[in-house]
């Protein structure tokens, strides 16, 4: 079909040719758009190494599945529905707009494959796309712009509002679906009045509505419409690229590749650096991540594809009680920081200035307990757990380690555990166990090897769960061990905390323990040590946690519950963010718990993934963070609010934090904590005279 | 054969300080038939009354008036005292700030032996000293021995001998301030820097419930607040709490915080180290709650418990409430 | 500055239980683990802080066994510039009147502006700082809590007196300091740093280096014996079940006036 009016790049602007003043307008933004990226990467090419293009299948279904099927949007329904549709517009708008480039040089330009009755498919899907993308935009512009969800809120500290930004962008969108609706609309009107069959104007969508608003205007108006929709709409189109790369707009850019080149091993800790093996670290000068250009190129992405969504510190626990940490703002200021440092025009920033004290501040990295709520929220998979480590890393090689942490890491060191309690009284807990356990430390072999931990070994209360456990391995028929006083701390939280060397000096006394006993798998109540031995440590046999031994015993006939007496008690399980989130186990444990007959549950509506961090374990338990209010109080209270009970978790840090978290909101009396080991230890049948046999040898 | 005792007199704002009478005991450990002299130094008519209150209690008062005496900078006192002392002098000084400020050096100045922070004192048959001193926080203690007949310097800690409240020397004041040298000095006291006012005053309460590292953690604080609220006293603290910011300087208890004079004194979780207790004046009813039997704090307190402050206190608080 | 910081190896008494030994000639020393004298550590901090205000050195010495070296390394990893170990089997068993004699030896071998010891030692006597200020002829301040410097030769620094009061003093350098805990907050030092400076020499000075004659440091006070404190002299040990001792105690603090 001949067009009727005259296409841009037969017509002359002000004197000038379409296609001159057309490819001028392309290769000007196209230059722009090029120089401002080729300054946006420049701190990725002097960034740390990160190896991300391995296991190419499964990186590519994470591009499927969390890039272009959206997936973790829902979780935030009204929002992410609202982002999928916008999502889905731009990617056939994408091709709309290349072709749109062209049309003006190139008089008639039509896509390879788009010009038969594809191109009439391609042509209602883009209408349908273009009017969904302009409702959807001016939606977004009337909730950002007026409603003003809380989720966006900028707190002082943090600098000023973002609105703008968000409606600016919105705004740009608009500006480009509506021009090219002008564009496309007055030729239809013209097709329509030479009598020509426009059948796929689809009514109801935008060029149908523009057709039919400029039913009555004169060719003049439609020529002019036609050709200056056209010039407004390349123009809006470069402007937008290139105001991308400004601020949280990247992401159109950089999300899909930031979705494929994600984390793929969750519960783990990156390397110090990826290209120097562990035991030669101490050949660097500096550890961790000090200045800027110490990040990964990855790590720079991160903060290039972060969507400013506020996702993350919704859900951060931290964040939640008042600590001075909001993971959103890590980003925010981090970018904001690599904007100033890599000026579009300028000279780089000076060499080797600190991020703490200038981008970021001692106090938001010590706050975090590592719980991942955060990354499991992002909808671009941004990973902050490792930043924070890798930050601690090069806090802790500086010297700047909080007075409180001090004592406690020192006692590591030289005891092992961070009390600094005496090496010969680790396995003290075993006394009052009422089963036999064999203390591995003087040699000895075991076919199972319970792992105990520092808390459970030394804390009088937690020494509880280690006796449970003991009983229950006892029940399930298990022959185990343990490492007495050749055990060390996991060091998980050493690790985490970024004390990393002191945690590989505890990696390799543990490793060498456990393998002397021969052990052919480990188990441990423990999810701060169970992940540690599974996913920090290497050369090490299975490792399970106690819930899934527990589970597999009832399964195997070994492990029956009685019924739970009680029946005004209402249970929930507050998911360990080291079981649940970081290592996936959210079904064994509430399995355990559906085999004891009687036990009313409930769910806590923050639950499984979206667990909310009961205050943190290991060395969290010695730091002090400024806050408004524990964590632990928050998730008292939610499990109060579903109508429970009691609390049953399955980590002996949950514990201790949800203990004393009830005796500080003054519910003592009308919620209690227990473990899942204690539970179950107390609920289990046994057989009288077998305990007696058993007891202390 | 040793020589002269003499005593170094503590003063402040024109008030004799305890340890002058407690020194006379100490003075009779080593011999009881010992006649000190008291030392005093300063200036002005506060001195002249600290001197004549030291007359009530030592046969000899030796003064040493100078206006660079005014406030007792270690080094100016230490020089006025090597103006009048004997080398073979046995001199007592309360193991105070200017004793801990003065004494290691004056030792030094006189060639004499000195003995720090001694809590108890005993001459031996072969005329040697012999004092207990204590060690790791008063874990344990030890006794130490060396010769008096050189000279020596022995600190004496403040509170560990009765005082002697005869008062009956009627002795004499000698103004030996003619003998004093030059003064100067290379270090120069300057201003005396007031401890901020918290917002509540410990000293004024007749009962205190007082917590130490033993409380844990500091959302217990909590526990000791519900016992002193039960019992119409406040909470104060041992140093460490301090240290730790989870209570203000003010509420210190001890030689570098707060002195005391309650009827009870609730201590909770307190090992017992002697700068705290060097805070608790008055003689009141201490009950020591510890976890660990072996704590320092059960040798001074009337009533001892061993439990865990964090178990026991809401209990006790519970009870009191029930009246 | 060059500063010169005097500091000690002790066990660490945070969670060691300290025992007396059989013969009660010493404590149990087995099962204890080592480290510096805290206040030592705040000595050391505090000498960092000020040469990374005005520049100048930092040594750190100690007078002890080769065991003490890894104090001194861990004060190098904390960023000392140099330790001297000061170790000879004639300085077994000599006191703080011997060890501020051998420090005097070590000092005259160096040009030091300032000098910094802890205030105090688990089993010290705090006497070290003093002594050796009166040896070398310099003024001293002991129990200090804050370090301001006037000028080249003159501090200005605050000392810790009764009441949680302090006390302002001018002093003159060179001097010497004994430095109370809580006046900075010491750097971390893991094991990474210590392992960082290990292979950096150590000066090792025996007494025929410092020119010192066996009378010199011979002690003038020796410890005879360690004992236990009598236990539970003057409190009365309520027993039984917390039920009973709470009644008990109750009653006691009615009759004293310690209920309202």
């Amino acid at each position: 079909m001949n067009s009727i009016l005259t296409s841009p790049a037969a017509a002359t602007f002000l004197g000038i040719p379409g296609p001159v003043l057309f490819t001028l307008i392309t290769v000007v933004g196209m230059a722009a758009f090029t120089y401002i990226l080729v300054r946006r990467f420049a701190p990725l090419l002097r960034a740390q190494p990160d190896p991300r293009f391995s296991d190419l299948p499964q990186r590519l279904w994470k591009l499927l599945k969390f890039g272009f099927l959206q997936w973790r949007q829902p979780r935030y329904m009204f929002p992410g529905v609202l982002h999928i549709l916008l999502f889905a517009g731009f990617l056939v708008l994408s091709v709309r707009s290349i072709s749109l480039v062209v049309v003006g040089i190139v008089d008639g330009f039509v896509l390879p494959g788009l010009g038969g009755s594809a191109g009439v498919v391609y042509s209602v899907l883009k209408d349908i796309a273009a009017t969904v993308v302009l409702a959807v935009a001016a939606i977004a512009m009337v909730r950002r712009g007026i409603f003003k969800p809380k989720r966006y809120e900028v707190p002082a500290r943090y600098g000023k509002d973002h609105t703008w930004e968000a409606v600016l962008v919105l705004g740009l969108i608009i500006g480009l679906v509506t021009f090219d609706m002008l564009f496309e609309g007055s030729e239809a009107v013209s097709q329509m009045r030479a009598g020509n069959d426009v059948g796929h104007l689809l009514p109801a969508t935008g060029p149908w509505l523009v057709a039919y608003l400029l039913g009555a205007a004169s060719p003049g108006v439609l020529q002019a419409v036609h050709l200056g929709g056209y010039l407004l709409h390349e123009l809006t189109f470069f402007a937008f690229l290139c105001l991308l790369p400004f601020g949280k707009h990247f992401h159109v850019i950089t999300s899909l590749p930031n979705v494929f080149l994600g984390k793929l091993r969750k519960g783990t800790i990156k390397p110090v650096r990826w290209d120097v093996k562990e035991e030669e670290l101490d050949n660097l000068k500096s550890l961790g991540v000090k200045t800027f250009e110490d990040f990964t190129w990855k790590q720079m992405l991160d903060f290039y594809s972060c969507v400013d969504c506020g996702r993350c510190s919704d859900n951060c626990p931290a964040n939640a009680a008042g600590r001075p940490l909001s993971p959103r703002f890590i980003s925010i200021k981090s970018r904001e920081y690599a904007f100033k440092r890599y000026p579009i025009f300028g000279a780089v920033g000076p060499a080797g200035e600190p991020l703490i004290g200038n981008a970021l501040h001692e106090d938001e990295i010590w706050s975090c307990t590592t719980c991942g709520a955060c990354e499991e929220e992002c909808p671009v998979l941004i990973e902050y757990i490792d930043k924070i480590v890798d930050l601690r890393r090069g806090m802790v090689d500086e010297g700047m380690v909080p007075q409180s942490l001090q004592k406690p890491l020192s006692a590591l060191e030289k005891r092992g555990n961070p009390w600094g309690k005496m090496e010969k009284k680790r396995a003290d807990w075993c006394k009052e166990a009422e089963v036999p356990v064999a203390v591995l430390d003087g040699g000895g072999s075991a076919e199972t090897l319970y792992f105990v931990d520092s808390i459970t070994s030394y804390d009088d209360r937690m020494q509880k769960i280690g006796q449970a456990t003991a009983r229950l391995l006892t029940d399930a028929g298990i022959e185990f061990g343990i490492l007495g006083a050749a055990e060390r701390d996991s060091g998980h939280e050493v690790l985490r905390f970024g004390e990393q060397t002191l945690y590989q000096s505890l990696k390799e006394q543990n490793t060498e323990a456990i393998q002397a006993t021969g052990a052919k798998r480990i188990v441990t109540a423990d999810p701060h040590a169970f992940n540690a031995l599974k996913n920090d440590y290497q050369g090490l046999p299975p490792v399970e946690h106690i819930s899934q031994t527990i589970l597999r015993g009832v399964r195997e006939g070994r492990i029956a519950f009685n019924p739970v007496e009680d029946q005004s008690k209402v249970y929930t399980y507050h998911d360990p963010c080291y079981l649940g989130r970081h290592n996936e186990l959210y079904e064994e444990p509430r399995q355990v718990l559906e085999s004891i007959p009687g036990l009313r549950q409930a769910e806590m509506e923050r639950c499984r993934d979206r667990s909310f961090c009961c205050g943190g374990g290991g060395l969290m338990l010695f730091f002090e963070p400024e806050e408004e209010q524990r964590m632990g109080v928050l998730r008292v209270k939610m499990a109060q609010e579903a109508g429970a009970n009691v609390i049953v978790t399955a980590c002996p840090f949950c514990l201790v934090n949800i203990e004393d978290a009830i005796k500080v909101a003054g519910l003592e009396g009308e919620m209690e904590a227990i473990d899942l080991t204690e539970l179950a230890d107390r609920q289990v049948k046994r057989q009288v005279t077998a305990i007696d046999n058993c007891v202390n040898q | 054969m040793a020589g002269q005792i003499y005593v170094y007199i503590a003063h402040k704002g024109g008030v004799i300080d305890d340890t002058a009478l407690e020194l006379i005991a100490a003075a009779k450990k080593i011999d009881p038939a010992a006649r000190p002299i008291a030392v005093v130094t300063g200036s002005g008519a506060e001195l002249d009354q600290v001197c004549a209150e030291a007359a009530k209690s030592y046969s000899q008062v030796v003064k040493l008036a100078s206006p660079a005496l005014a406030h007792p900078n270690a080094e100016v006192v230490r020089k006025a005292l090597l103006a009048i002392l004997p080398k073979d002098a046995v001199i007592l000084m309360p193991h105070g700030y200017l004793g801990m400020d003065l004494s290691p050096g004056l030792s030094v100045k006189l060639d004499s032996t000195y003995v720090a922070d001694a809590i108890d004192l005993e001459k031996t048959a072969d005329g040697k000293l012999k004092a207990v001193r204590q060690e790791y926080g008063g874990q344990v203690s030890t006794h130490v021995l060396c010769r008096m007949d050189d000279g020596i310097v022995i600190n004496v800690r403040p509170g560990a001998f009765s005082p002697d409240e005869s008062r009956s020397a009627g002795g004499q004041v000698v103004d030996k301030s003619g003998e004093l040298g030059d003064l100067a000095a290379s270090r120069e006291f300057l201003e005396l820097v007031q401890a901020a006012v918290g917002d509540v005053d410990i000293t004024k309460s007749d009962v205190l419930v007082a917590v130490g590292r033993g409380i844990g953690d500091q959302e217990n604080l909590e526990i000791a607040e519900e016992l002193a609220a039960a019992v119409g006293g406040v909470v104060c603290c041992s140093r460490p709490i301090v240290d730790a910011k989870w209570l203000e300087k003010s509420r210190q208890v001890g030689t570098s915080g707060q002195t005391v004079k309650p009827k009870v004194y609730l201590a909770c979780g307190i090992s017992g180290s002697f700068q705290h207790l060097g805070g608790i004046k008055g003689n009141p009813f201490i009950v020591a709650i510890n976890k660990n039997p072996k704590a320092p704090i059960f040798q001074v307190a009337d009533v001892g418990i061993v439990a865990d402050v964090v178990e026991f206190l809401p209990e006790l608080t519970e009870r009191i409430q029930e009246g | 500055m060059d500063i010169l910081v005097c500091v000690t190896r002790v066990p660490d008494t945070a969670e060691n239980e300290i025992e007396v030994s059989k013969d009660g000639t010493d404590i149990e020393r087995g099962a204890l683990v080592y480290s510096i004298n805290e206040a030592d550590n705040y000595a050391v901090e505090e000498a960092i802080q000020i040469k990374e205000r005005v520049g100048g050195s930092v040594t750190v010495v100690t007078v002890g066994t080769e065991e003490s070296e890894e104090v001194l390394r861990r004060e190098m990893a904390m960023g000392a510039d140099k330790g001297i170990l000061l170790t000879d089997d004639a300085f077994a068993g000599t006191d703080g009147r011997g060890i501020a004699t051998i420090l005097k030896a070590e000092v005259e071998k160096g040009k030091y502006d300032l000098i910094l010891t802890g205030a105090l030692a688990d089993a010290g006597a705090g006497e070290v700082g003093g002594m050796l200020a009166a040896m070398l002829d310099r003024p001293y301040a002991s129990l200090v809590n804050s370090i301001e410097i006037v000028d080249e030769s003159t501090l200005k620094v605050g000392r810790e007196v009764e009441g949680g009061n302090t006390e302002m003093n001018r002093i003159k350098l060179p001097c010497v300091l004994s430095i109370q805990t809580g006046i900075n907050e010491p750097r971390y030092v893991g094991i990474r740093g210590i392992r960082q400076v290990a292979s950096v020499q150590i000066p090792v000075h025996g007494a025929g280096d410092l020119g010192l004659k066996a009378e010199a440091i011979a002690p003038r006070v020796q410890r005879q014996d360690y004992f236990v404190p009598t236990f539970g002299a003057g409190a009365e040990m309520l027993e039984g079940s917390n039920e009973e001792i709470i009644e008990k105690l109750v009653e006691m603090l009615k009759a004293k006036g310690g209920l309202k």
